[in-house]
């Protein structure tokens, strides 16, 4: 997995939960079936819009709720990275656990609109909003979250350091996968 | 520079002198629960693990299954368990929430690490514990090495004072600090002073549970001598309890008098700053009442929730579901008598399990419908419908509302 990410972004607002992303209902269902209720609450038909290597941006307390596996909804969709200007502690840690690159942003949703582009490197810290051309950096995260996100997340490490069958370590790479290690939770 | 009892406890299972905000740190973890829904979605089983003494399996979100799925997960749990040489599993019969069974069981112990897949799993603060939901993938790499990471955040310190007033509980005190001061993304919450003594065990696991709700991530108590009751009456003993430093680092140090707190509620949607008392809530007319879950299904709420409903009986077009925390509540609270009063009054009681807190496999609630609940969550589409609104407060408030209709102050139903 890379530890940067460019692609066209979709804005969201302040205080988005797990409830927003993946409802009880959606539980129900396996992971594609699943992923069609992202944000279904708050921005109806986006799955339909979404591509691959999109980029999220969203507001402060990105994520509050439950561990239920939105990053591996996010893999399946193709989303290609998540930025917030601030993340719930769990929710970011699942993002990292799945291979998804995140980076904390503190005034994203000023900066980026729909439609622009982002580019963001975890390793340098760095992002820019190349239609704007608005560029920064960020603290980079801690050397053995970049590689966690560098393995593809945690389960791929896992069977590479031998405690999940090794046959299995390119199936752990794909969504559904991650999804299985994130598991539900409320 | 001291340390926060949080920072205190990461040391020493890090293994070094101190540690402060910001530090990143790997730990040894003490106790790592697994529950139903980790089996139940295609499951991997591990090659080895590290400690089966320090594995627990509780079977508590979907059970008895309401789905295929689910129901696929259970024999992949006895299996692991069987194959693994795991004591600790609470199977369907002997489960109950994971937070309350890890109480009754006394995994989460002072001083110690606890890691649990589910958000509430910082219920395990009030028993001096590090403990914090961590997410499946992650607890399955725990499970394997027996280690994690954590980056310390800063830790808010509250500062009891007073003593809680009769017919006022942890909910009410948790419900006003959220009310307060909102949200405490990425910092840690402690809870000390002189008020904590009054503050009964029960009540503390409602308020550490509840840190979820306003996403922090370690909510802690400190050790003093109910915990040490606690720990004495489960005949466990092999712990070293957590203080924080006279002189540890807080981010903030915010005073609440106990003496001044009032019933409060939390109107739908978040109990950010989003909540007022009782006495000035909108007497909105209410469809289904809900008291259950890590936070309020404790032997303890449904003893109060029977003291409310003794004698009476819940309205008419309204439906109260009560939900034991645990197979042991359900049977505590059946050899007490409470589960009777509930019933005689006309409400549902169901089988522990998390239930309609997380709107997944019974009490769902549907369009247009109004909620209080004395669960953990209020979000929009949390308990069912998204055009459902969810209120939340105390079993006292809930109960008392169930039985005039509309949401109404408990002191006000037992003056009648």
């Amino acid at each position: 997995m890379s530890l940067s990410a460019t692609g066209r972004v979709w804005v969201f607002g302040h205080g988005i939960t797990t409830d927003d992303m993946y409802p009880p209902d959606a539980m129900k269902l396996d992971i594609p079936a699943a992923a069609k209720h992202v944000f279904y609450n708050v921005r109806p038909g986006w799955v339909d819009e979404v591509g691959p290597g999109d980029i999220v941006v969203a507001g402060n307390n990105f994520g509050l709720g439950s561990s239920r596996p939105v990053a591996a909804l996010f893999n399946q969709l193709g989303v290609g990275g998540l930025v917030a200007e601030e993340f719930n502690s769990l929710f970011f840690r699942n993002a990292v656990n799945a291979g998804l690159p995140a980076m904390t942003i503190p005034t994203a949703t000023q900066i980026f609109a729909d439609g622009d582009t982002l580019s963001m490197n975890l390793r340098t810290g760095q992002w820019s909003n190349d239609t704007t051309g608005v560029a920064g950096r960020v603290p980079v995260m801690p050397d053995l979250l970049l590689e966690i996100v560098e393995s593809g997340g945690i389960m791929p490490r896992l069977a590479q350091q031998g405690y999940l069958p090794a046959e299995l370590l390119t199936t752990l790479r794909s969504p559904a996968i991650a999804a299985a290690g994130q598991g539900r939770g409320a | 520079m001291g340390m926060t009892m949080i920072e205190r406890i990461l040391a020493k299972r890090a293994g070094v002198p101190t540690i402060h905000a910001g530090d990143t740190v790997t730990v040894d973890v003490d106790m790592t629960v697994l529950i139903d829904l980790q089996f139940a979605t295609m499951w991997i089983e591990p090659l080895k693990i590290a400690d089966p003494d320090k594995t627990a399996i509780v079977m508590d979100h979907a059970v008895p299954a309401p789905t295929i799925k689910d129901a696929a997960g259970g024999p992949k749990a006895r299996r692991f368990a069987a194959k693994f040489g795991i004591e600790r599993f609470y199977d369907v019969g002997r489960h109950g929430i994971c937070h309350q069974v890890i109480s009754e069981n006394g995994l989460a112990r002072p001083g110690e690490i606890l890691a649990c897949t589910d958000s509430h799993t910082c219920a395990g603060g009030a028993y001096n514990t590090a403990a914090r939901g961590l997410g499946p993938a992650e607890v399955m790499s725990i499970l394997c090495t027996g280690r994690t990471w954590f980056q310390a955040s800063p830790t808010i310190r509250y500062e009891l004072t007073g003593t809680l007033p009769g017919g006022v509980s942890g909910k009410d005190l948790f419900l006003h600090i959220a009310n307060e001061w909102g949200d405490a993304t990425n910092h840690n919450l402690e809870y000390g002073g002189p008020g904590v003594a009054s503050i009964p065990l029960h009540d503390r696991r409602t308020i550490a549970t509840q840190g979820a709700e306003i996403s922090a991530d370690f909510s802690t108590f400190g050790y003093d001598d109910v915990l040490a009751e606690h720990f004495d009456n489960l005949g466990i003993d092999t712990f070293e309890p957590a203080h924080a430093d006279p002189d540890a680092a807080y981010a903030e140090v915010r005073n609440v008098d106990l003496s001044a707190l009032v019933p409060f509620v939390a109107r739908p949607g978040t109990v950010s700053r989003n909540g007022v008392p009782v006495t000035d809530i909108e007497p909105r007319r209410i469809d289904q009442a809900f008291i259950g879950s890590c936070a309020n299904g404790q032997l303890d709420d449904l003893r109060i929730t029977a003291d409310v409903l003794r004698g009476r009986q819940v309205a008419p077009g309204v439906r109260l579901i009560v939900t034991p925390a645990s197979q042991q509540v359900y049977r505590d609270a059946m050899r007490l008598g409470y589960l009777q009063v509930i019933a005689d009054a006309g409400a549902v009681v169901t089988n522990a399990t998390c239930g309609a807190c997380f709107g997944y496999h019974m009490g769902l609630v549907g369009p247009g419908e109004v909620c209080l609940t004395s669960s953990t969550r209020n979000f929009t589409g949390r308990m069912g419908s998204t055009d459902a609104e969810i209120y939340m407060a105390s079993p006292a408030t809930v109960a008392a509302s169930a039985i005039t209709g509309r949401i109404t102050d408990a002191r006000e139903v037992e003056g009648q």
